[in-house]
This record gives structure tokens, sequence and C-alpha cells, in this order.
């Protein structure tokens, strides 16, 4: 078997080419709106840009000028974008141990922990295992790199774009995000318990909406996923 | 009116209250991520907590959502997004006929609608 070696340079970027990628268009659409929406609440072009780069979570990007533009304190801005941000946690958390090789490089671990958000989580589930091990926390260095440009670009557009957007259009263009979400999942999807949690997650996020709006995706997420844990693991 | 001051005391606010409120948890991920063994019951569970809250995303997203997309029929919304998921399959699990094709039939609906 003839293997060729991949050099960190050329993982890298292989990952850049992410910027080509379904996923970067769907970010890139969401980003518009999010471009939009920032204008629309008077932030400025150069906030806007500056969130895209420095915070790399839109969802969260929007909870934050949500709560601003309604004037909340600092603090209450903060935990409203920290409870948001706990989602970030479990990702990074998973996708560590399959970036880290043998050699300890923990700047580039916390660089790379930037760029995971739930677009580069899932294309890393679909790129990283290709890639020989040693290099994979440089493609994941590329894939981020790639889709965070795309996401600040989307932004600016967005912004720039937004007076004169018929409201039709932003709805569609928001609307691929869930839809991208869902079905990278499901493409994601290996054993019975991914898919399981995938769809306990769907059926009790409403669920807990109505009961602990703002707690509603923690609680989604550990209620959801430890009783697809306790089902995928009781009988093999 | 900008919500924030003006200059550096503006970004000052948005690192305060957005960037290390969210960037804590990347943090905390790569302590935690160090003594995850991919193999163990414990990166399984991590996994399934993550799905989990993810799906739980897409389908707030899809069912109470915020902006212009809350200006659209429930039923349209659920309609197209059952539709974006057949065309995935029906295309032999092609993302980007799923994703564009949902948000084509989306926009349709919603014009044909109002």
């Amino acid at each position: 078997m003839i293997e060729h070696r991949t050099t960190p340079a050329r993982a890298f970027l292989l990952g850049l080419r992410a910027a080509y990628s379904v996923a970067a268009f769907v970010l890139f659409a969401t980003a518009l709106g999010f471009g939009a929406l920032a204008r629309d609440t008077g932030f400025t072009l150069g906030h806007t840009a500056f969130l895209s780069l420095t915070m790399f979570a839109l969802p969260n990007q929007v909870v934050l000028i949500d709560q601003l533009a309604r004037g909340a304190s600092l603090a209450s801005a903060a935990l409203a974008v920290t409870l948001a941000a706990v989602r970030l946690f479990p990702m990074v958390a998973t996708i560590m141990p399959t970036l880290r090789g043998s050699t300890r490089r923990p700047l580039l671990e916390v660089l790379a922990a930037h760029f995971v958000a739930v677009t580069t989580w899932i294309e890393g589930a679909r790129r990283l295992p290709a890639m020989p091990e040693d290099v994979r926390l440089h493609h994941h260095l590329g894939i981020g790199v790639a889709v965070c440009f795309m996401m600040v670009l989307g932004s600016v557009t967005g912004y720039l774009l937004s007076v004169g957007m018929p409201p039709v259009v932003s709805a569609a263009l928001v609307f691929t995000t869930p839809l991208y979400f869902i079905l990278s999942l499901v493409a994601t999807a290996k054993a019975r318990l991914d898919m399981a949690a995938i769809i306990l997650g769907c059926g009790l996020a409403p669920l807990f909406y109505l009961i602990v709006p703002g707690l509603d995706l923690l609680a989604t997420g550990l209620v959801g996923g430890t009783l697809a844990f306790l089902w995928g693991t009781a009988r093999p | 009116m900008s919500p924030i001051q003006d200059g550096l005391g503006g970004y000052l606010t948005l690192v305060l209250a957005g960037v290390l409120a969210n960037e804590i948890w990347r943090w905390f991920g790569v302590a935690a991520g160090r003594r995850l063994d991919l193999d163990g019951r414990l990166f399984q569970w991590v996994r399934a907590v993550a799905l989990a809250l993810v799906a739980g995303l897409v389908s707030r997203m899809v069912l109470f959502p915020a902006g212009a997309l809350a200006n659209v029929p429930m039923f349209i919304r659920l309609a197209s997004f059952a539709a974006g998921i057949a065309l995935f399959y029906v295309t032999r699990r092609n993302l980007g006929f799923g994703v564009v094709g949902g948000a084509i039939l989306l926009l349709l609906a919603q014009i044909a609608y109002a």
C-alpha cells in the first residue's frame, strides 16, 4: 500500500477548502441575517465583524445583541450569553480527543477550541476521521479559519445589504440553518445511540422551552442525552 | 442610536458580556477533553448530550423562531422542513439538495400564501 504523508501545512490547506462546502454556504446565509439584525438594532459595522470573529457562534451573538438592544445590564447580558454558550462545552470536549495527536500543543489546542461551533463540529465529524492523527489539529484549524472567514464575510455583507432585502428572503436564508444542522447530524450519526439522542433532542426541546425557558437547551441536552445513552448502552 | 458606547468602551462591553461569557465554555471543554477517552462510556454520554442539545436547538428554531422566520406560518415551516429531509433521502443523502431545496420551498410557499 502506497501512503502519502500528509504534512501539517497540507492538512491546513485541505481544511481551508471547507470554505466551498454546503456548511460554509449555509453559515454565510445565516450570517447575512445576523448582519442585518445588528444594523437594525443600531450596532456599527465594526461591532458586527468583531463579534463574528471573536465569538464565532451565531446564536450566542444574536442573544448578545438582542440583550444589549433591549437595554439589559452588562451582567444580565453576560449571563444570557453564557447560558447559550454552554452547548459549546460538550462539543469542544468531544472533538478534543479526536484532534490531539501524540504531542501536547496547549496553545494550538486553545486556538482550535475557538474554532469549534456547530458548523465546524459537524464538518469535523465528516472530515477529521480520514486525516492522519498527527495532522488533524491543523486540518481542523484550516476548516475553522475558512468557516470563520465566511461568517465574517456573511455578516458584513448582510449588514451592508440589509436595507431593501424582502423579509421572505431573509426568512428563507435563516431557514437553511436548522435544515443544515439536522441533516448533518443525521448524515454523521453512527450508532443507534446517536439517532436516539437526535430524536429525543428534537422532541424534548419544545417541552422544556415551555417549562424552563432560558435553560431549555441545557435541560434538553442533559435529559435527552442521558436517556439516549442509557437506552443505547443497555443491550449491545 | 447605538445601544452601546462609541469607541473602545463599546468594544469593552462586547468583550465582557459577549466574548468572555462565550469563550469560557470552550476553555472548559479543552480542559475536560484532555481526560476523555474516545472509547469510554463518559465520552459516549457527553457526545449524546451534545447531539441532543444541537437537535433541540434545531427544533426550537423551527417551532419557536425569532426574527424573519417568525412571520412564516407554522404549517409552512413544518412542511418545508419535512420536505427538506425527504429531498435529502431521495437524492441519496445529498446535503445541498436537502438544505437549498427546503429553503426554496419555504420561499415559494410563503410567496404563494401571502
